[in-house]
């Protein structure tokens, strides 16, 4: 499927006011955590309705718990429902993971070990969540800190995925940065293997450095070697709705749009080079 | 090792560091996650209870967090619910201080109404027609009755505006703060019992007419009927009503 390039941001509370109250914000879509608004009413909601009457709105999801070796919630594929429903949104993403086995929920994105087994469930679990949502889902690959002895690669993990599911990706360039990192594989090769007809939206992000290992903090501007992997990934890609995800020490909106702007700079390079 | 079994290893790791044998070099990524896990539920308390961190102090605070975190995992998808039952757990680490934990519940039950049902409060413009004596009175789904023995209402109040707070003190009598959402602000007051008694019955679904006769009994001819109404305007002007049923056919 052919796409466009498209420009957004991570929608955050402390900037509600500029996107209802202020001029109009130069972006072409934002982003909610979809569990902060599965909920009955009250503001948070009223905010979303409105965000909405001016932007396509996608939803990224935190808790569905995909790789959950015993399924997912019912309630809560029935909550992302209605929220689907009412938004309308341009895409419905959520991570490659796992939080949840029977009644503990770490609200934490822990990994997955790449096996067959794995995949198997994962791919169930996808067609539940497809069937339940009735959209297409998005996976993100995630950050991780430890790399189990797996049968495949993360790339080959999300390839198959994809091939036996029909979903698509949201491509976490910072993740694939933070994990290659940690887990000493090469992120060029990461963006060779993933299939590129699947990858629908991209999320760029800063890090932090632990004591032996990066950490996906989210808390600071994408940073030069982030950036660089994304132009690699545009380059095999083509054009693709990208996004900036700040979560934390989150700055005035001016600082987040000039981050915007390398993007669209890094975006019309590609498309110049393409032409 | 089976799927499955590695998910529950990892939740003994994280809910109580139980040894996990992912081999040598999984245990800086171990530390990490148990880092995240331990302080995204700290952080989810300190969000949900900020009036409870200004009481105790923030050491304090931090001290109950790491208990309720210790006895309680969490088990929702929703990180909203996790502390809903961190005030029984400040009930068991402050058993001569009963301020703290109905502070919390306060709080809980104001948190609980800002992402309650949505509704439209009854305008009062709009009652002539009711028939008063078979009207059922329908409270806005936010609406709930906390009961307290402390001056817990004046500490919430003083701390979220930044005064001085009063000394916490046992009320003469238990009484109700009655909390719901007006528009998007969550509010609360306090209740005397019999205001509390009668809205516990019009929630279980007494009609207005059986509210007045009970209170001309107890209160007689003159006063049953003036209380009932006082009741009934106050309930209006603080937009406590979404709907009044009956009317003259």
């Amino acid at each position: 499927m052919s796409q466009e390039h498209r420009f957004g941001l991570g929608l955050r509370k402390p900037h509600y006011g500029d996107f209802l109250d202020g001029p109009a914000v130069p972006v072409d879509f934002v982003e909610v955590i979809s569990e902060n608004f599965m909920i009955d009413g009250g503001k948070p909601l009223d905010v979303l309705r409105r965000v909405r009457e001016k932007h396509p709105v996608a939803l990224h999801g935190v808790s569905m718990s995909i790789g959950s070796a015993d399924g997912l919630r019912e309630d809560y594929l029935q909550r992302l429902r209605g929220l689907v429903d009412a938004v309308q949104p341009l895409f419905v993403s959520d991570h490659l993971s796992w939080s949840r086995i029977e009644r503990f929920n770490s609200h934490d994105l822990l990994p997955l070990p790449y096996t067959a087994e794995a995949l198997d469930l994962v791919c169930t679990n996808i067609d539940r969540a497809q069937e339940a949502i009735g959209r297409t889902m998005l996976l993100e690959n995630p950050s991780s800190y430890i790399a189990f002895e797996g049968a495949m690669t993360e790339w080959e993990f999300l390839d198959a995925m994809c091939s036996r599911t029909g979903c698509e990706l949201l491509l976490d360039v910072n993740n694939i940065f933070v994990s290659a990192s940690n887990h000493g594989f090469d992120a060029l090769a990461y963006i060779a293997g993933i299939p590129a007809r699947r990858v629908r939206q991209i999320h760029l992000a800063g890090h932090s450095q632990g004591r032996e290992l990066l950490i996906d903090t989210h808390d600071q501007p994408v940073p030069g070697s982030v950036w660089s992997l994304y132009d690699a990934a545009l380059k095999r890609f083509g054009p693709v709705a990208t996004m900036i995800e700040r979560d934390d020490d989150i700055p005035p909106l001016g600082e987040l749009l000039a981050e915007l702007d390398i993007v669209r700079g890094i975006a019309d390079e590609q498309t110049r080079r393409a032409a | 090792m089976r799927l499955h079994e590695l998910q529950q290893n990892f939740r003994a790791w994280l809910t109580s560091e139980s040894a996990v044998d992912f081999g040598e070099r999984a245990k800086p990524g171990l530390a990490v996650y148990l880092n995240n896990y331990r302080t995204q539920l700290l952080s989810c308390l300190s969000t949900s209870y900020p009036m409870v961190r200004s009481w105790i102090g923030d050491a304090a605070f931090e001290g109950a967090a790491a208990t309720h975190i210790d006895r309680t995992p969490p088990h929702s998808w929703t990180l909203d619910a996790y502390g809903l039952d961190f005030p029984e757990t400040l009930d068991d680490l402050y058993p001569h201080n009963g301020e703290v934990g109905e502070l919390a519940r306060l709080e809980r039950e104001l948190g609980l109404a800002f992402v309650g049902s949505d509704a439209l409060p009854v305008d009062p413009s709009s009652l002539a027609e009711v028939d008063w004596d078979r009207a059922i009175i329908q409270l806005v789904p936010t609406f709930t009755l906390l009961p307290v023995t402390t001056n817990v209402g004046a500490l919430w109040s003083a701390l979220h505006n930044q005064e001085t707070p009063p000394p916490a003190m046992r009320l003469p009598e238990p009484a109700h703060l009655a909390v719901w959402r007006d528009g998007f602000a969550s509010k609360f007051r306090t209740m005397v019992a019999e205001e509390a008694a009668v809205l516990a019955q019009i929630r279980g679904g007494k009609s207005f007419g059986d509210i007045c006769a009970a209170l001309v009994e107890r209160l007689g001819e003159e006063a049953g009927p003036a209380a009932a109404g006082a009741m009934l305007s106050r309930w209006l002007t603080d937009r406590l009503i979404e709907n009044i049923s009956a009317t003259l056919s």
